[in-house]
């Protein structure tokens, strides 16, 4: 991935705190190859790779989700605060498909992605975009972001009331392999969400409107200069947003249930996801919220699961103390 | 579905029952958005921990009379010491970050204090949350005191007045407190130290430049500020008469942000009727008759609240009354 674009290795004699400091990726891999490590000999193997597994259900709702934040913000300097509720929103759209209307869940699935997108679009022409023209600060972008994500939040209360719901999937069956467990609904989220990360691995890396996007990310006027229609490409980096988050409410609303706080709840780990791996940085967001996902799950492995939301937190507030630019970030972003 | 809610009538508006609720809690998120006023409207640190603020000062104050049997008037102040403890220790490695970081590492505080109060059972009563504590036939709450207190302010209103609300007392406190509040911050506004904030607002570099400690500014408006949390989070305590973790999401930082912008950034007595014109329309459509289940009135009262904040940021980011020329924040 992007570790090929890492500073060249250390010179011999150079000392091994700077070579973690060039080498960001690296020292995280190698925590993560000893925590597993720790982890295996104090639980063994099987305990440890079904967790991971579990994990990896979580781990793909907060990387779909970090992507788009991670775009939008890195674009624009828009801290949204809404994104969590775009996810909220999408869950619910799949709701009105799958179990409203009664048809399947990937019509649901298709709906809500269609849906979430256009709710990224149009809150672009009708919001962001007047009030870029305005020269509006980020605190006013922020503070609408708020305003913007009670509105959806009581939107769906409107419609569908506080109480839980669940779409209609299989939430008995489970399906057996090398010795471990994984449920139906389960396994579904994870080869739909992985296929769906491969594909946006590849679109951001090799398709043009990608390599548009990150060049926005680096450098807007740059951009601009060198002839990218920056309208254009923000429209689709915002329907590419939605699209992604409302896929990562539905697949967060399979895996548990439906309340109108699912996708605020979700926000802050999907935060954390951004964080680490590097505002703007599409691939970081992705790894980083895969590696949280499941390092959350390894977490019940140790503490009591009750506590196992806070590991999101606090591996937000360590990498903003240890390293703000996150793991494939780098220094002069910040 | 409760019950339909009764007519639209001034009624309500005559009520003091109803106003010494809304002057209250409006009283309350005052103090806090005082708080945020000092750290977002004059020094330009986004601090989004307020909740967090307020919950590390009503819990400790709690758990200090309850658990380590201080007593009442020991536990404010221990709880103030302990809560801008707190507040410098969250600042020391979070305000050398930019701006829109650390607006997410405070929220990300403040839910980390949330959860450590829905999870750590023993200490805060988890979801129960606290209040008394029985020992036997005698029982102890954390208001045993205040509660007293109160009593004796109601006994001596009873000669002029007969029958006085109940919240009086509190109410009292509450305003005295956001009145000081006022004076002292409008006073340090003007000190060489006020002066100093705002230049690290208008250009931390330049003010750097000129040989200000910028970072131990910063550092102290956020402690500050958590004073000023915890002092809310001891009234909404002694409002609702027990702590539980529910009251202190990040949705209470969120309110307080919408107070904050309706007085206007800048602006402390703006703050003050801010609070006042939000909580007055947020309660106030409690009394309006809409042919809807109180869970759709709930979501509409949120809707508002959003609305009005899109709508004042498109419109009038100064808010009431803020003055455009200090609205550099965010550029």
């Amino acid at each position: 991935m992007e570790a090929s674009t890492a500073p060249a290795g250390p010179a011999p004699g150079e000392s091994l705190r700077e070579f973690a400091r060039g080498h960001p990726q690296a020292v995280a891999f190698s925590v993560i190859v000893l925590m597993v490590a720790i982890l295996v000999g104090a639980y063994g193997l099987h305990e440890v790779a079904q967790s991971t597994l579990n994990g990896l259900t979580l781990g793909v709702v907060y990387a779909l989700g970090a992507v788009g934040l991670t775009l939008v913000y890195g674009i624009l300097r828009l801290v949204n605060f809404a994104h969590g509720d775009f996810l909220t929103f999408g869950a619910y759209m799949a709701y009105l498909v799958n179990v409203t209307w009664g048809m399947p869940l990937v019509a649901g699935i298709f709906f809500a992605m269609a849906a979430t997108a256009l709710l990224g679009f149009v809150s672009e022409r009708v919001m962001w975009r007047p009030m870029r023209a305005k020269g509006a600060g980020w605190l006013h972008l922020m503070l609408m972001t708020i305003g913007l994500a009670f509105l959806i939040r009581s939107a769906v209360q409107w419609f569908w009331g506080t109480q839980i719901r669940t779409l209609d999937v299989n939430i008995t069956d489970s399906v057996s392999f090398l010795g471990l467990r994984i449920g139906q609904t389960e396994l579904v989220v994870v080869v739909v969400g992985i296929a769906v990360l491969l594909a946006v691995g590849l679109i951001v890396r090799f398709s043009l409107l990608g390599k548009q996007m990150r060049a926005l990310s680096d450098d807007m006027a740059l951009a601009e200069t060198a002839g990218i229609d920056t309208r254009r490409v923000i429209l689709y980096t915002w329907l590419f947003a939605g699209g992604l988050a409302g896929l990562a409410g539905v697949l967060s609303g399979a895996l548990t249930s439906l309340r109108p706080e699912l996708g605020f709840e979700l926000l802050l780990p999907i935060f954390a996801a951004v964080i680490l791996g590097g505002i703007g940085n599409p691939f970081g967001a992705l790894t980083a919220g895969l590696v949280l996902g499941i390092a959350t799950e390894w977490s019940t492995l140790v503490i009591e699961p009750r506590w196992k939301v806070t590991i999101g937190f606090v591996a937000l507030i360590i990498a903003l103390i240890i390293r703000p630019q996150g793991i494939f970030g780098r220094a002069k972003e910040i | 579905m409760t019950a339909p809610p009764p007519a639209f009538t001034l009624e309500a508006f005559t009520n003091l029952g109803f106003w010494s609720g809304v002057l209250v809690i409006a009283g309350i998120y005052a103090v806090v958005a005082l708080g945020l006023q000092l750290n977002v409207g004059y020094t330009g640190i986004v601090n989004f921990g307020q909740a967090g603020f307020m919950a590390v000062g009503g819990y400790s104050m709690a758990i200090l009379v309850l658990e380590a049997g201080f007593s009442f008037w020991l536990a404010l102040p221990a709880a103030i010491l302990i809560t801008m403890a707190f507040g410098v220790l969250i600042g020391l490695p979070s305000l050398r970050l930019r701006a829109d970081y650390f607006a997410i590492v405070t929220l990300a505080m403040a839910e980390v204090v949330r959860l450590v109060a829905q999870n750590a059972r023993g200490l805060t009563g988890g979801n129960k949350g606290l209040y008394c504590e029985y020992e036997g036939a005698s029982q102890t709450c954390f208001d045993d005191s205040w509660r007293s207190v109160s009593d004796s302010i109601l006994g001596f209103v009873e000669n002029f007045w007969s029958d006085p609300e109940v919240l009086l007392p509190l109410l009292l406190v509450v305003w005295a407190t956001v009145a000081i509040g006022i004076v002292f911050l409008e006073y340090v506004q003007r000190t060489p130290w006020g002066r100093v904030l705002r230049a690290v607002r208008e250009d931390e570099d330049a003010a750097r430049a000129l040989g200000k400690n910028t970072f131990l500014c910063k550092l102290q408006s956020l402690a500050i500020s958590a004073v000023l949390g915890a002092l809310a989070g001891f009234f909404l305590a002694l409002f609702l008469a027990t702590i539980h973790p529910d009251d202190y999401e990040p949705i209470v930082t969120f309110f307080a942000f919408g107070v904050l912008i309706l007085g206007g950034l800048a602006s402390y007595r703006g703050v003050a009727i801010g609070a006042i014109v939000v909580w007055t329309l947020l309660e106030g459509t409690r009394f309006v008759e809409l042919p809807i289940s109180e869970e759709k009135a709930a979501a509409l009262r949120f809707a508002i609240v959003g609305l009005v904040l899109i709508l004042l940021m498109a419109f009038r980011p100064q808010g009431l009354f803020g003055k455009r020329e200090e609205m550099v924040l965010g550029d």
